[in-house]
């Protein structure tokens, strides 16, 4: 294939690049398991269902000028009583559960992916202050790490929200309340990033190259960021995903309990909770397909971390 | 020992006291005490006597050591939205919350450390695998959904066990406890059950890791070679050897219990403290978020210590070791 390289080389490069992916180690990994192909494709169902909902989506929830009560209570399809146009039913506004879940969704997975970024920029930021400037510096931010870590992210992101609803005016609340769900639980989730990116930071500033850089007299921050912070940036991808499936669970927890994203732009939790109230009446479709979808989403992306994890471990080939 | 046991505790009351600075800080920094005590439509005089009475005035350092002292003796004035003091709010919710997250750990050590033994025993027999695979899926289960199932299937579908509340408890000199009779234990199973699962996975796994690892070691060949029954050499040497982590997480756990604690008794509506704490989150009643926080503190830096100073109490290798090596 050689002869026809002319004009468009970024094509031929692109192309070189997934040819090299798929004869990789880490792709031969990943075929040889089922599992991880089957959480894989969970994955992407999850997303593409999450993030094309206003075209996929057989109802648009959001909208409240669709909803008709006469739609209520519809249990789902396959059940007496159901309708085909409702596969997995309806809640008790009307609302088609299968649409409110794909919307739920996509409020998950930005919760999750936003707090996750907080944290990785907070965490490896620290880690990397603390393991190259070392000293006093280094002492303060891991005892604060220490104390972090001896309570549950819950409990932390719990104490965050409660301080940010006492201190925000009342009539921001619902606008920001996002925001405040997302910094929460980044910050109650930085630790571990810090501590792995410090560890290695140690490990990489003694080496040839960070010495080079300083004696041609690149700045601290240059060597930090442009020398060390590339090295050091393996395992954070894994704990990154990791951590994504562990903040989808703290924020369906949080919205569960009413303090996470406002009524009016329902997660996985909110749906769980609104659901909740019915289970006694028997409509128990309104709380367990959100629930199933929350599990098995966490699930997969638990499975697929745990996988990277051993993968890109050259200790384990 | 005794240098190590000091550090310890200084350690302990340093972080108390950063705890007790946020909680402060909640005071400070949250809403204007001075309104909260004399209302909005109080004149200046009446502001300036509030005050004087607060103490306001006063520089910071002097108004944290008069909160810490307060604090100490369990003051934290009186709840917004229950206009009650705030300690009566929390004791009196506190033996449920106790009894809840009691339950829930000795359930934990019931089920989780005898599976866990068996698992380690029979590594590749049916049963483990199930219970692995099984252990795995609760990892992944968010608490709160656990509770949910756990209702629907046995209060809702089965009608066995009731679903909400603490039902019938009995008054013990001003202790209402749920253990004494079967009708107040029937109330607690489920949310002792949802509390408990996460903790029962958790030292299903690790015992039987820490058995897989004895069970190879020299000693435990040797008591096999001396002819020591199986009983022996399973209960009597191995799981002897495997109980220092699995008393840490165990202690350690207690403390995530009581966080969890305000999920599970959110699901059950369980009037323990974690509900008050929550409830306390939606009204920004900040007395009571200020000492739940401090008391939560106070009762993780306890536990710590006192799983700290079990390891000299299990191992006496670790009294040879000294002190330095007591993680």
């Amino acid at each position: 294939m050689g002869t026809e390289r002319t004009g468009n080389t970024w094509v031929w490069r692109l192309r070189d690049s997934v040819h090299r992916f798929f004869d990789s180690d880490v792709f031969y990994s990943f075929r040889r398991s089922p599992v991880n192909v089957v959480a894989f494709l969970v994955t992407v169902v999850f997303f593409v269902g999450a993030f094309a909902a206003p075209v996929l989506a057989p109802f648009n929830t959001n909208d409240v000028a669709t909803l008709d009560l006469m739609d209520a209570f519809h249990p789902p399809a396959w059940m007496e009583g159901g309708s085909s146009e409702h596969l997995l039913g309806t809640d008790d506004q009307g609302r088609d559960v299968l649409s409110a879940i794909m919307f739920g969704t996509q409020v998950s997975l930005i919760v999750g992916f936003m707090s996750v970024i907080f944290s990785v920029v907070l965490g490896v930021g620290l880690g990397l202050i603390s393991g190259y400037v070392g000293g006093r510096t280094d002492h303060i931010i891991m005892r604060l790490a220490d104390v972090q870590l001896s309570f549950p992210a819950v409990l932390v992101a719990l104490l965050l929200f409660g301080f940010a609803k006492a201190v925000l005016p009342r009539e921001l609340q619902e606008d920001v309340a996002i925001y405040v769900l997302i910094v929460a639980i980044g910050l109650s989730n930085w630790v571990q990033f810090a501590r792995t990116v410090r560890g290695s930071t140690m490990v990489e500033k003694n080496k040839e190259y960070v010495q080079a850089a300083r004696v041609i007299g690149r700045a601290p921050v240059a060597i930090m960021v442009r020398h060390v912070l590339p090295n050091v940036m393996g395992p954070v991808l894994v704990i990154a995903t990791i951590s994504l499936a562990l903040a989808i669970i703290t924020e369906a927890t949080l919205s569960f309990l009413g303090v996470g994203v406002p009524p009016t732009q329902p997660s996985l939790g909110t749906l769980i909770r609104f659901g909740n109230n019915f289970l006694f009446s028997g409509e128990w479709w309104m709380t367990i397909f959100p629930g199933l979808a929350l599990v098995m989403l966490a699930l997969a992306v638990n499975l697929l971390g745990d996988w990277m994890r051993d993968a890109l471990n050259p200790k384990l080939r | 020992m005794l240098a190590y046991i000091v550090r310890r505790l200084l350690q302990s009351i340093l972080v108390l006291v950063a705890v007790g600075f946020i909680a402060f800080s909640l005071f400070t920094f949250v809403g204007d005490p001075v309104n909260n005590m004399v209302g909005v439509e109080a004149t200046d005089a009446e502001r300036e006597w509030a005050r004087k009475t607060l103490g306001l005035d006063d520089p910071f350092p002097v108004q944290f050591a008069r909160f810490a002292a307060n604090a100490v003796q369990g003051d934290f004035g009186q709840s917004y939205r229950l206009s009650i003091p705030v300690v009566d709010a929390i004791s009196e919710r506190l033996p449920a919350t106790l009894e809840l997250v009691f339950v829930a750990a000795v359930m934990a050590l019931v089920i989780g450390v005898p599976l866990g033994v068996y698992t380690g025993l029979h590594r590749d027999g049916a049963i483990s695998r199930m219970l692995l695979t099984a252990s795995l899926v609760g990892i992944s289960l968010p608490t709160f959904l656990i509770g949910i199932l756990l209702i629907l299937v046995f209060s809702v579908w089965l009608g066995w066990l009731p679903s909400f509340g603490r039902g019938a408890t009995v008054d013990l000199w001003g202790w209402e406890s749920n253990l004494v009779s079967w009708e107040g234990f029937r109330s607690i199973i489920l949310p002792a059950l949802t509390l408990c699962l996460f903790q029962l996975t958790l030292l299903m796994r690790l015992v039987r890791a820490e058995m897989l690892e004895v069970l190879r070691t020299d000693y435990i060949k040797f008591a096999r070679a001396r002819g020591l029954t199986n009983r022996a050499v399973n209960f009597g040497h191995a799981l002897k050897n495997t109980l220092v982590p699995v008393i840490t997480i165990t202690g350690l756990q207690i403390g995530s219990l009581i966080a969890f604690a305000i999920i599970t008794e959110t699901v059950f509506q369980w009037p323990g403290m974690g509900l008050l704490f929550l409830q306390a989150i939606q009204f920004v009643d900040i007395p009571v978020m200020a000492a739940y926080l401090c008391l939560v503190a106070l009762i993780f830096v306890v536990i710590n210590l006192i799983v700290d100073l079990l390891y000299y109490a299990i191992d006496p290798r670790l009294r040879l070791d000294g002190a330095g090596h007591a993680h």
